[in-house]
């Protein structure tokens, strides 16, 4: 159950996993994502964005960023591994129709959600602009995939060490200005990113929608610590979302309530580090 | 007062059986009504503060045996009528009271599943203690026989010796049932289904089963291992366990009937979404669900920092919102782990409090401060929307309501404010929207509950229900009950299906 059956270090902190999950694979959409856990007795429940799945072959793709301890010790696993939990597909799969021009941005982490809507979005009809950002040239992940899913790729980086030097709302605003304008913006990445791609796309009025990675725990809608406050309600990501109207989203608090453990996170970080290394130089001696 | 220990109980009960043993005649019915009732040994207030372990540690045999002599064995047994799933009381009590301890046992495993968990958590004084004719006779609700404490005792005693026995199987039927959730409800159908011969496999979407006896109740209330164990007893008769499986998502309820070859399904997904205040500020980091607190503390194991890899909040000073027995509980682990103040802020008196007795009088005995005719009507944050103070306003009480409670009135300009870093909010649930969500034709009320029929049928053919999907906010006894008829209307209704052969034959 659950094995890794590949698995490729893409940047730094950054790692792609396929996972045997037959019956996920089968049911996934565009937009879903998987809880994982690593250790059936003291795990953490986290959420990851299914980045891509093979029906045939029973398996899904998640690519994640080591953030806490789940996300290293799920990094520590090798081909053959199993882990402990993946549960989903959760949430609702994104709404896919025939909108015309789409255009999709993403950012660090964010591209690999992104992918499989970029699919849906082309298949079914649209035409499909990608904009894709990372700090670096190194941390910019699936930029191949992107290029044969989509009808044009716009790379950004913050330092301009690949692509454009530029933040990704800088193409973006240059798509919104252009006649006639898109119909509908998708924006995933990290929370400040989706704010200012809302933010970018307002005085346009082009339909945003944004990919909220809130704080779970059951990711079923019982525990409600995924709540966030869109158009003045509170939702809950895990069953309502995760796809919000980005113009609507309260962006200030969500990324507050993101931060509600983060010195745990920090030290938890800073121990894996620790304990990676520390493995290493034993299995080296 | 001091707290009396559980070694003096049991000399007091040992001094007073010895006593009516030399009573060369039969008890009279007023010597029965002369006996003490016997009192719960428990842990200390003050030790059980720094602890998870269960609070309550049981009667002991001659306690056991003297509480049952109590027993009028009235012919009329209002106490059965009490009892949601019927249980013979006065004849399980009879028998405690004459030294059968298995005889007692197997009595009420007759009609109950879980009789290690009932002893526990059913809410005996509104259900087969609050009839009983001693307490009439007594006066006082209180001094009725206390027929969970002797039912947990007889257990218990079961599940220590090792000699829990399987029930017996009917042959096999070759139907299969889906039995969705592992909670109470669940695991009630699952137990009455596997044991006339059908095959059943439950659908956990957590990692672990059980559901709310899990991830909701503490461990200082009950136990995870006695859970566990009945679940292995489900597992040992043959019921299938699928945890990280969400019917729904991983799966379609439709297509476990069309395509997996399930021949019914019983939906017992329990309490879903929580309610909030709707108050400004909660959203605020700080501001948590009782679920999301009790999940991570009890499911997650985060009361264990060391190892557990969820995180709990840091909260120094907590507010708990409701007076329900989830609001206790949510209070009582807060200062389990390390909280120097928790403060339980409800809106009415105590006198309508819905939570029990027991759990109030055990957390006012933990060091919780209670705050009756308060509620909170805004949460305010620090610079980084971290929760800093809460707004109050004081209540009155008006005339009664259609429950026939008195409705609490805000008493104008009594606005205050209280100083907390952490509020929990336990005023109950909406009902899971996932399979109502998922599942077309599922007809549902406007809270979301699961419409059923008499026989726990929802509107879909050889779908059922029960438990908090469709009662709402229940008690566990309650969720058996309804699993109990469920099931025997699964059974029912299997055995009018055409033979499987002419069946797939007609598709």
């Amino acid at each position: 159950m659950n094995r890794v059956v590949s698995k490729k270090q893409l940047s730094a902190e950054v790692f792609r996993f396929e996972v045997e999950a037959p019956l996920i694979a089968r049911e996934r959409r565009a937009g879903q994502f998987v809880i994982i856990q690593v250790d059936q007795n003291w795990g953490e429940r986290v959420p990851l964005t299914i980045a891509d799945a093979d029906a045939q072959a029973g398996t899904i793709t998640l690519i994640f960023q080591t953030v806490g301890r789940t996300t290293h010790l799920l990094a520590e696993k090798n081909v053959g591994d199993s882990i402990a939990a993946v549960l989903g597909p959760l949430g609702q799969p994104t709404h896919i129709e025939r909108f015309g021009h789409v255009v999709c941005v993403g950012g660090g982490i964010g591209v690999a959600p992104l992918h499989p809507i970029v699919q849906a979005m082309k298949a079914a009809g649209n035409q499909v602009s990608v904009i894709i950002g990372a700090r670096n040239q190194s941390l910019l992940i699936m930029e191949e995939e992107m290029r044969r899913a989509a009808d044009e790729v716009i790379v950004v980086t913050d330092d301009g060490s690949y692509g454009r030097k530029a933040l990704v709302t800088q193409p973006l605003k240059e798509l919104c200005e252009g006649t006639p304008k898109p119909a509908c913006v998708v924006a995933i990445g990290p929370p400040i990113m989706m704010k200012f791609c809302a933010e970018t796309t307002r005085p346009f009025g082009i339909m945003t929608l944004v990919s909220l990675n809130t704080i779970m725990v059951d990711g079923t809608g019982m525990c409600g610590g995924c709540r966030v406050t869109v158009g003045g309600k509170t939702r809950f990501v895990c069953v309502d979302g995760p796809e919000f109207d980005g113009h609507q989203v309260d962006f200030d608090n969500m990324m507050k309530r993101l931060r509600a453990y983060k010195g745990r996170e920090d030290v938890d970080h800073h121990q894996c580090h620790l304990e990676i290394e520390a493995s290493r130089l034993q299995s080296k001696a | 007062m001091s707290h009396p220990t559980a070694e003096h109980l049991d000399q007091q009960a040992r001094a007073k059986l010895t006593e009516l043993d030399a009573t060369a005649r039969a008890l009279t019915p007023k010597d029965r009504m002369a006996i003490p009732p016997q009192e719960m040994p428990s842990q200390a207030p003050a030790v059980r503060r720094g602890n998870m372990q269960e609070v309550a540690t049981g009667y002991s045999a001659a306690q056991a045996r003297l509480e049952a002599m109590r027993c009028l064995q009235c012919k009329n047994a209002p106490c059965v009528k009490g009892c949601p799933v019927a249980i013979d009381i006065p004849r399980f009590v009879k028998a405690v009271a004459d030294g059968r301890n298995a005889d007692a046992i197997a009595v009420i495993r007759e009609t109950s599943l879980l009789p290690a968990v009932c002893g526990r958590v059913c809410p005996q004084e509104t259900q087969c203690q609050e009839p009983c004719t001693l307490g009439k006779a007594l006066k006082n609700v209180d001094r009725s026989v206390s027929i969970g404490r002797i039912e947990r005792y007889v257990a218990d005693l079961e599940r220590e010796s090792g000699q829990m026995r399987a029930p017996a199987i009917k042959p096999a039927t070759g139907r299969k049932v889906a039995v969705i959730g592992s909670g109470p409800a669940g695991v009630t159908v699952a137990a009455d289904l596997r044991r006339e011969g059908h095959d059943v496999v439950i659908f956990e979407a957590f990692h672990k089963p059980g559901g709310v006896l899990i991830y909701g109740i503490p461990e200082f209330r009950l136990p995870k291992r006695i859970v566990q164990q009945e679940v292995d007893a489900l597992v040992a008769m043959g019921v299938k366990l699928e945890t990280n499986y969400v019917v729904g998502r991983t799966r379609r309820l439709q297509d476990l009937l069309d395509q997996d070859g399930f021949d019914a399904v019983f939906v017992g997904t329990g309490a879903g979404l929580p309610k909030f205040m709707n108050i400004p500020g909660e959203n605020l980091v700080g501001v948590f669900s009782a679920n999301e607190y009790l999940t991570r503390a009890n499911l997650m194991r985060a009361y264990d920092g060391q190892r557990a890899h969820t995180p709990m909040y840091p909260s120094r000073k907590v507010a708990v919102l409701g007076g329900g027995n989830v609001a206790m509980d949510a209070a009582r682990m807060a200062v389990r782990l390390g909280a120097e103040e928790v403060h339980l802020v409800y809106r009415r008196t105590e006198v309508e409090m819905p939570a029990r007795t027991e759990e109030v009088a055990h957390a006012k005995e933990e060091g919780v401060i209670f705050h009756m005719l308060q509620n909170a009507v805004r949460i305010l944050g620090d610079a980084n929307d971290c929760v800093q103070k809460m707004e109050c306003l004081r209540y009155e009480l008006g005339a009664p309501d259609a429950s026939g409670r008195r409705s609490p009135v805000p008493i104008q300009g009594s606005e205050f404010l209280m100083d907390v870093d952490t509020v929990i909010v336990a005023i109950g649930n909406e009902s899971n929207p996932l399979i109502k969500q998922t599942t077309a034709g599922l007809v549902t009320d406007k809270y979301g509950h699961i419409t059923v029929d008499e026989t726990a049928k929802t509107s879909l053919s050889r779908v059922y229900a029960g438990g908090d999907i469709v009662l709402g906010a229940a008690t566990v006894i309650l969720a058996m009950g309804e699993g109990r008829r469920a099931a025997a209307a699964i059974h029912e209704m299997l055995g009018k299906l055409p033979p499987k052969k002419q069946a797939a034959a007609a598709k």
